[in-house]
């Protein structure tokens, strides 16, 4: 393994390592639940990303031919965590909005 | 495996600790159940990346598959209790 | 297109799959993935509503590309607001946006988009498709950010599946 390649796989791991730990301090910082929310999605993006390209870096340059099987794991976290942040995000606003607190109310049919 | 990349595996690896016991704090501090279920998923996607870190680490594509289905069974558990929380029940 | 392969893109795409996860190209595997990638889209045409028309490929993987940048570039925004959080609270609120889309399959691609990229929510839908009520994590201009969202996504969106 060449020694770049090393460096660039430490590099994309420590900066993940990074993204997460932020994402985790607005997780637990942050006051509001919908501005909470958006922290969780550093993780399932940019963090991810940062790893799978360092696994690939890795793989790739160990066994000298493209490792695409990681590329895999993006894809399906690309497809399923939209579908979690939109599930919550229903799940939340039905729960406020019936505690009474103040949110935007229930979009109506022909308002625009 | 070099010094350099083994420092940086550990190191990235107690980051990744770190940002699950903040979550772990979010899970038992609450203060709604939907922040539960938030916290519950971040964690899931970090311990997926820690799969991920130590297939690097232990050169051995086996964690992979667990990474896999760290995704899949994270989103189907992390959907079926927003669905519960939406209507009370997982399955209409 | 026939009645043997319903919806190809889709079979192609198990295909791929299929042989990435076996991670092995012998013969077998890859009648076994041939196997899968027909006899899927027949087992699952009785649920999925009608297949919606994929127009102009270019756009789309334009598209694609922009995402994946956003996604970065707004990653590094939430990234920054959380830090200096404790000095300035991000400014975050729901904003209205007036949809001109109103195929399903095309507003199930702006869902998707909305969602993945670190800064905004896809909240909730009106029932006649007409607005989508969206929380966005730190917003300077409504007017400017639904121009923007309107431009970058809805238009293209709009050109593949309209």
């Amino acid at each position: 393994m060449t020694p770049w390649g090393e460096i660039a796989v430490a590099i994309l791991l420590l900066a993940s390592g990074i993204v997460v730990l932020i994402a985790a301090l607005g997780l637990w910082r942050l006051q509001d639940f919908f501005t909470r929310m958006h922290a969780p999605a550093l993780a399932s993006t940019l963090a991810a990303w940062l790893v799978t390209f360092a696994s690939i870096i890795h793989f790739s340059t160990r066994a000298n031919e493209p490792d695409l099987h990681v590329w895999l794991i993006i894809i399906v976290l690309s497809i399923t965590a939209p579908v979690t942040t939109i599930v919550l995000a229903r799940a939340a606003l039905f729960r406020r909005r019936r505690a009474g607190d103040e949110l935007p109310p229930p979009l109506e049919r022909q308002r625009y | 495996m070099s010094n350099l990349l083994s420092w940086s595996i550990t190191l990235t690896l107690i980051l990744f600790v770190l940002a699950i016991s903040l979550g772990l704090l979010r899970l038992l501090r609450g203060p709604t159940a939907q922040d539960r279920v938030l916290a519950l998923d971040f964690i899931y996607v970090v311990g997926m990346l820690i799969m991920l870190t130590l297939a690097i680490r232990y050169d051995s594509s086996m964690y992979f598959e667990g990474a896999f289905l760290m995704v899949l069974f994270g989103f189907v558990s992390s959907v079926a209790m927003a669905k519960f929380l939406l209507r009370g029940e997982v399955i209409e | 297109m026939n009645r043997l392969l319903p919806s190809p893109l889709t079979s192609a795409g198990l295909l791929v799959l299929w042989l990435l996860l076996s991670r092995s190209f012998t013969p077998g595997q890859i009648l076994l993935g041939i196997l899968l990638a027909v006899a899927m889209p027949l087992l699952m045409l009785p649920l999925r509503p009608a297949a919606g028309p994929m127009r102009h490929p270019v756009v789309l993987t334009r598209l694609v590309f922009r995402v994946g940048g956003d996604v970065v570039l707004s990653a590094l925004e939430v990234a920054r607001g959380v830090i200096f959080s404790h000095r300035r609270l991000p400014r975050s609120a729901f904003v209205v946006i007036p949809l001109e889309l109103r195929d399903e399959h095309a507003l199930a691609a702006l869902a998707m988009i909305t969602a993945v990229i670190p800064g905004t929510v896809w909240s909730e839908l009106a029932p006649d498709r007409s607005a989508v009520l969206m929380h966005v994590f730190d917003l300077a201009d409504e007017a400017d950010f639904i121009h923007q969202f309107k431009t970058r996504y809805e238009f293209p969106l709009k050109e593949v599946f309209e």
